[in-house]
């Protein structure tokens, strides 16, 4: 490796030595959650959570077991897709509690213009709108549902930026409106049928290629680009950030607008691999999606996190739900483990700011 | 020697609602000339700093800059407009490490993607190391998040931000407040290599030693109005006249009337 100069004024320091990333932390966990749920499942029900030990699986992953894997990361994709918009909410040093009723609208929406004319031969028997609706493109519901989330986002922003409303009040107005705008919509009927096209959104894996496609992308653009530079800036010290030049306003718009569409996004996946919309679904989304970004080590109290940190923690929620229904339990218990879990990863991540203050 | 005024402020006013904080500033910088304000704590001097650096609105009065006058909207004109400053809240982002900070708001780029314009790494950490050379700045790793620095070191990190980007003028509100002896003597360095270059400076500073040292010019606030301009290179002037202008014990004939006389006590 060549050498790198970190320092000024020849001072000591040995860069082999710095600080292991955060990230690390966080697998590790992931691979301790892993190894009790084995455990456990050795214990009590006979079977392994992750491996493959009956040899039906074989191919390069044939250790695992694929099936099992496969639903894991599946179940989190979406509610992922989610988790990337709050992990640069939160960094932003902001909250978003309206992603899972902009679930519902948009999906609502966007699955109105999603519609086929004939189901089975027949004429669809519950069309939200007229034939001029029917059988178009995919390409029309997605930029429909994508524009209802990017409005949502924009209102959510204005808000913040411009009334200094806290984030937490005017996310918790949005989430209230967005899911009667969802019920109102169609006077609480689902909208279902959708064309071939749309239907292959969420279809098989591809929504575990979507979340991976837009984790990787806003990797990019958190690490790499002004814009994540700035949201680390406002949300690490917005008086700083701001006698620096950045324009909080306009970036706090961007941020809940980015939040809006990746919402937007997880709602269009999703109603096209239940191939139905229905203004309930995406209830408590927001929550769970804020779980995985503090699990990932992503501060409540803004300018910390990244995107890796969530996608760890997407998947230590996701071993945890799969890993309750595994040992056979009551889904109850695996919801009390979550606000449990939840609550240590906040006390957890107090505890680590307090300790960086006792040392400054 | 180039005499052209750099600034001039005309009735520079602020209030926080009740609380007047400035009151009817007039104020001249020449170039090349090193003027330092000082006065108690509250007396107004970074009220003063903000309303021409544009981070806050002025309630009345005019800021006139390089000859004319000139309205920012935020610290981003100013800036551009060639005035950096070291706040005395030093304005660094805590999480951010040492070049995301000297760059920030003005970062350098790779590709122009607008707001998602991909960041040039690799310059700006050269280009920080450059600068914490040329200013003496000791920072053993600049990939170290300012939460983890000392006190004296941040406010090392703010000044080699503004000693970074040329500028027309210079602003550093307490400056060496946090700082070590060597350390202040390196910003005070800086400060000599302005004067050398010609550049003119405002320094904000309660060290007596360091403003007869530095500044050509102090200009006395006392409770958000001048109460004196001490032209001490040229007058016989010490530092307890300062002191009694700062304590309002004394008080310049011309500032009379608008600066209170009235004793401290009240
Ligand atoms: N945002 C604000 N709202 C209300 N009052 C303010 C605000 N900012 C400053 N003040 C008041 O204005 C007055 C001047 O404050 P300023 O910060 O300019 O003092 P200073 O001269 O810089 O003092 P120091 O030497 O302590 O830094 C103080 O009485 C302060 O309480
Ligand atoms: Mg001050």
């Amino acid at each position: 490796m060549n050498k790198v100069v970190y320092g000024t004024a020849g001072q000591t320091y040995d860069h082999k030595k710095r600080a292991l990333p955060p990230e690390l932390g966080i697998f590790i966990a992931l691979l301790v959650i892993v190894a009790i749920f084995e455990l456990l499942g050795a214990l009590f029900v006979g079977q392994s959570l992750l491996f493959d030990t009956k040899g039906r699986f074989d191919g390069p992953l044939g250790l695992f077991n694929v099936a099992r894997l496969k639903i894991m990361i599946l179940q989190v994709s979406i509610i992922g897709i989610i988790a990337i918009g709050s992990t640069q909410v939160i960094i932003s040093g902001g909250i978003d509690l309206s992603p899972g009723s902009v679930v519902g609208i948009s999906g609502m929406i966007a699955m109105s213009f999603a519609q086929v004319a004939e189901v089975n031969g027949l004429p669809n028997p519950k069309p939200v709108f007229g034939a001029w609706a029917q059988d178009i493109p995919a390409l029309v519901p997605i930029i429909v549902g994508l524009c209802v989330g990017l409005a949502a986002g924009l209102v959510n922003g204005a808000l913040i930026a411009y009334t200094r409303i806290p984030p937490f009040i005017a996310t918790l107005g949005m989430m209230v409106f967005a899911r009667g705008a969802a019920k109102w919509w169609t006077k609480g009927e689902p909208v279902s049928f959708p064309s071939e096209s749309f239907a292959a959104i969420g279809s098989g894996m591809m929504p575990v290629v979507i979340f991976v496609s837009l984790a990787i992308l806003f990797h990019i653009v958190l690490k790499y680009t002004v814009y994540g530079k700035h949201t680390y800036a406002v949300g690490s010290n917005e008086d700083a950030a701001r006698m620096s030049g950045i324009k909080i306003q306009r970036h706090k718009m961007m941020v809940y607008a980015i939040a809006g569409l990746l919402a937007a996004t997880a709602s269009i996946v999703l109603c096209s691999k239940n191939l139905t919309a229905q203004s309930g679904m995406g209830i408590m989304y927001e929550l769970d999606a804020i779980a995985m970004t503090v699990i990932g080590g992503v501060s409540l109290s803004g300018g910390r996190g990244s995107i890796v940190g969530t996608v760890l923690g997407a998947l230590i929620f996701g071993v945890i739900i799969s890993g309750f229904t595994f040992l056979r339990l009551d889904a109850f218990y695996q919801e009390m483990v979550k606000g449990f879990i939840i609550v240590s990863a906040v006390v957890l991540d107090q505890w680590r700011q307090q300790r960086a203050a006792a040392r400054s | 020697m180039n005499d052209e005024i750099v600034l001039e402020t005309r009735d520079l006013t602020k209030h926080y609602g009740g609380v007047f904080a400035l009151e009817g500033a007039d104020f001249t910088l020449r170039n090349g000339e090193h003027v330092a304000i000082m006065g108690d704590n509250g007396a107004g001097k970074s009220t003063f700093v903000r309303q021409i650096t544009g981070v806050e609105q002025r309630t009345r009065g005019e800021i006139i800059f390089n000859g004319s006058p000139v309205h920012f909207e935020n610290p981003m004109d100013a800036r551009e407009a060639g005035i950096e400053t070291v706040f005395q809240t030093l304005a660094l982002a805590d999480e951010l490490d040492v070049p995301d900070n000297l760059f920030l708001g003005r970062e350098l780029i790779r590709f122009n993607l607008g707001p998602f314009s991909i960041l040039d790494y690799r310059s700006m950490r050269e280009r920080t190391l450059q600068a914490l050379q040329e200013t003496g700045v000791k920072i053993p790793n600049i990939r170290n998040i300012i939460r983890n620095m000392s006190g004296g070191q941040r406010q090392c990190v703010a000044i080699a931000r503004t000693a970074t980007f040329h500028s027309k003028l210079t602003i550093m509100d307490e400056p060496t407040a946090a700082l070590g002896v060597q350390e202040t003597a390196q910003v005070e360095n800086i400060i000599r290599t302005l004067k050398d270059q010609g550049d003119p400076l405002i320094l904000i500073s309660h060290n007596m030693r360091q403003v007869f040292d530095l500044a050509d010019r102090v200009v006395v606030l006392r409770r958000g109005r001048i109460c004196a301009n001490l032209d001490i290179r040229n007058e016989d002037i010490t530092g307890e006249d300062v002191v009694s202008y700062i304590t309002g014990a004394r008080t310049q004939r011309e500032y009379e009337g608008t600066a209170g006389t009235h004793s401290v006590a009240a």
